[in-house]
């Protein structure tokens, strides 16, 4: 699988200032392979989440391609494309992301019922047992903490078993315990079930363990040496 | 995509939210329902009203308009008794385009130890009535016999029971179905135990003497008139021939309730487009807040895959539901409203009033409530549509 993001580009109009449109991300190629944990640090503000949102295909790009296996996401319509982010693409965004009427387990199935698929309960029980959520199972997420809201959304995005997956953030509320057992788990995702990880972050934790890092600044992309 | 199940757990799950709702689709459909129901009831009454009279003109004496009002005995169901010669009925048939004319003597009953009820009785003579032996022939079959009546649906006297009249027994032969009007608080019976009765009143000091002395009286003789004759043109001879005799079309009746229907008609229903008109606006207000509300959540489904047409479904079925539970529960709430205060209704309406059958009733209740799903749907598709176009990455990041 790859993934390929063509001279996409994202601009945004706002009223300030002496220029009406502002680069977000300016033009940038980026691959991201099967097999490979790719890390994207740089400061708040500085157009990752921006990229992410256009690579996992919820943010059309201003110009520019993004590819997934030859499919350019963004000519697809909208039934497709939500298929397709169904289907190949786990995301987990900054912070609260669980629908609040259903339990944590309900939350983390709630992809594969979308589109009718087989449900992967068991997997959804070993990752809960492995990030220490799993007495949260009939839980609801008002009555959970920040970092367990966010082990939830992690759950939720891998037991799908999608190709890439794409974190947004995935550590910032974990103390350092669990920081490191998530990060571990995206590395083996990477390299034993070959899957494409993608994780923007502000912190340093990551850096271990990425394949390929890139630093972003006012929207530029340039790549950085992992070690 | 199992949207239903998704959508029955938003519903269960937020009861503040959902009972809110359907609350407001509830008080709608109770307005809808229950307005019409009594809309409906009036017009089926004067429907009743009018085929229940069956003449085109009735005779009564003139005192019989300052005497008691004539029309009240037919809506209201005010007992009263006038009476003129019974010779008018063959008078009245030697008018031009007179086809048929049926005499009826009227005697109040009286609230006393005499009387088991007061009611108005009312005699008929079953060699010439048309306008009341067809409803009695759908409760009895043979003759109406000697001391027999028949008694209107509101009487409180079963068949087979005997009920006193100037302490005549006079046994119930059969009831009658509703007509919604005041002939539902009479008693039928013909001429032969009318002038028993109408002796036992005298007895009691009840007089039915009229000036001429004639112990032979009727109270009200109905008139058919012949086809191809002007209903007008004969209703002004009867008044030329028959001297203190006044000669009321049935129409001019049926006329006046009918008035009275439309304005009643015209308040009901302009109460129910005003009802209808704020709370679509409340239900239009408290979906478009709800956008706000469940904007991260529809960003959410968005992120794992749902397509707009499926949030944009998600949340139309969750107002239709709603819409549904409202519509349900407002009718059946109108329902229990409108049935148990029909007598009060009727009552103060003082219009002939009959409930319409049951089909038409389901009928009503089915509409309403598909009606309420319709509008609250389309309360809700704003917001469905602005749900479905949320931008999850917006969306996510704000409030975080």
């Amino acid at each position: 699988m790859l993934l390929q993001a063509e001279n996409i580009s994202k601009t945004f109009f706002r009223d300030s200032g002496s220029s009406n449109y502002f680069y977000a991300v300016s033009p940038l190629n980026l691959d991201i392979a099967s097999g490979t944990l790719t890390v994207l640090m740089g400061r708040s503000g500085s157009g990752k989440t921006t990229l992410l949102n256009m690579l996992c295909g919820i943010l059309q790009p201003t110009e520019g391609r993004v590819l997934i296996d030859e499919t350019d996401l963004y000519s697809l319509n909208d039934a497709a494309l939500s298929r397709l982010r169904n289907e190949r693409t786990g995301v987990i965004p900054q912070g609260r992301s669980a629908v609040d009427t259903l339990t944590v387990l309900e939350n983390i199935l709630l992809p594969s019922k979308l589109y009718g698929k087989t449900v992967p309960t068991e997997k959804a029980v070993h990752w809960m047992r492995e990030l220490e959520i799993d007495h949260l199972a009939d839980a609801f997420p008002k009555e959970l903490s920040g970092g367990e809201l966010r082990r939830m959304a992690i759950i939720r995005a891998i037991v799908q078993d999608p190709d890439v997956l794409f974190a947004d953030e995935p550590t910032g509320d974990l103390d350092d315990e669990n920081t490191d057992r998530i990060l571990s788990a995206f590395s083996s995702l990477a390299r034993r079930e070959n899957k494409a990880v993608f994780i923007v972050t502000h912190e340093n934790d990551a850096v271990k363990y990425a394949d390929r890092l890139f630093r972003m600044e006012k929207g530029r992309l340039e790549p950085s040496s992992p070690a | 995509m199992k949207i239903f199940p998704l959508s029955m757990k938003n519903l269960v799950r937020k009861p503040g939210r959902t009972t809110a709702l359907v609350l407001l689709t509830g008080f709608l459909a109770m307005a809808v329902f229950g307005g019409s129901v009594i809309i409906l009831s009036l017009r089926t009454g004067l429907q009743s009203l009018e085929a229940r009279l069956g003449a085109d003109i009735i005779l009564v004496p003139s005192e019989a308009q300052s005497k008691v009002s004539f029309q009240n005995m037919f809506l209201q169901g005010t007992t009263g008794a006038f009476y003129m010669d019974a010779s008018v009925t063959d008078k009245a048939m030697e008018v031009a385009g007179v086809e048929k004319a049926a005499p009826q003597t009227f005697l109040a009953s009286l609230k006393a130890d005499c009387c088991s009820i007061k009611i108005q009785v009312i005699g008929i003579d079953p060699s010439r009535d048309f306008t009341v032996q067809p409803w009695i022939a759908r409760s009895l079959t043979g003759e109406l016999g000697d001391m027999d009546v028949v008694v209107g649906c509101k009487v409180e006297a079963g068949i087979g029971e005997i009920i006193r009249i100037y302490e005549q027994r006079c046994k119930v032969a059969a009831c009658l179905e509703p007509t919604g009007t005041g002939l539902d608080t009479a008693v039928y019976c013909n001429m032969h135990t009318m002038d028993n009765l109408l002796a036992a009143a005298e007895a009691k000091g009840v007089s039915h003497k009229i000036s001429s002395g004639d112990d032979t009286v009727v109270s009200a003789v109905y008139i058919k008139v012949k086809d191809g004759y002007d209903i007008d043109t004969v209703n002004t001879a009867l008044t030329g021939k028959l001297r203190k005799v006044t000669a009321v079309r049935t129409r001019s009746m049926i006329t006046g309730v009918s008035d009275s229907l439309a304005g009643i008609s015209r308040t009901v229903t302009m109460m129910i487009v005003v009802i209808w008109a704020l709370a679509f606006i409340i239900l239009l207000l408290a979906y478009i807040l709800i956008v706000r509300e469940r904007s991260r959540e529809f960003a959410v489904l968005r992120l794992i895959g749902a397509s707009r047409s499926m949030l944009s479904r998600m949340a139309l079925l969750e107002s239709a539901i709603c819409g549904l539970t409202g519509g349900f529960a407002g009718s059946a709430a109108a329902a229990v409203g409108v049935f148990s205060f029909s007598a009060l209704i009727e009552n103060s309406l003082g219009l002939p009033y009959l409930i319409p059958g049951f089909g038409t009733i389901l009928l009503l209740a089915a509409g309403t409530i598909l009606l309420s799903i319709a509008v609250s749907a389309l309360a809700s598709a704003f917001a469905a549509l602005r749900l479905s176009r949320v931008n999850p990455g917006t969306a996510l990041r704000e409030g975080n």
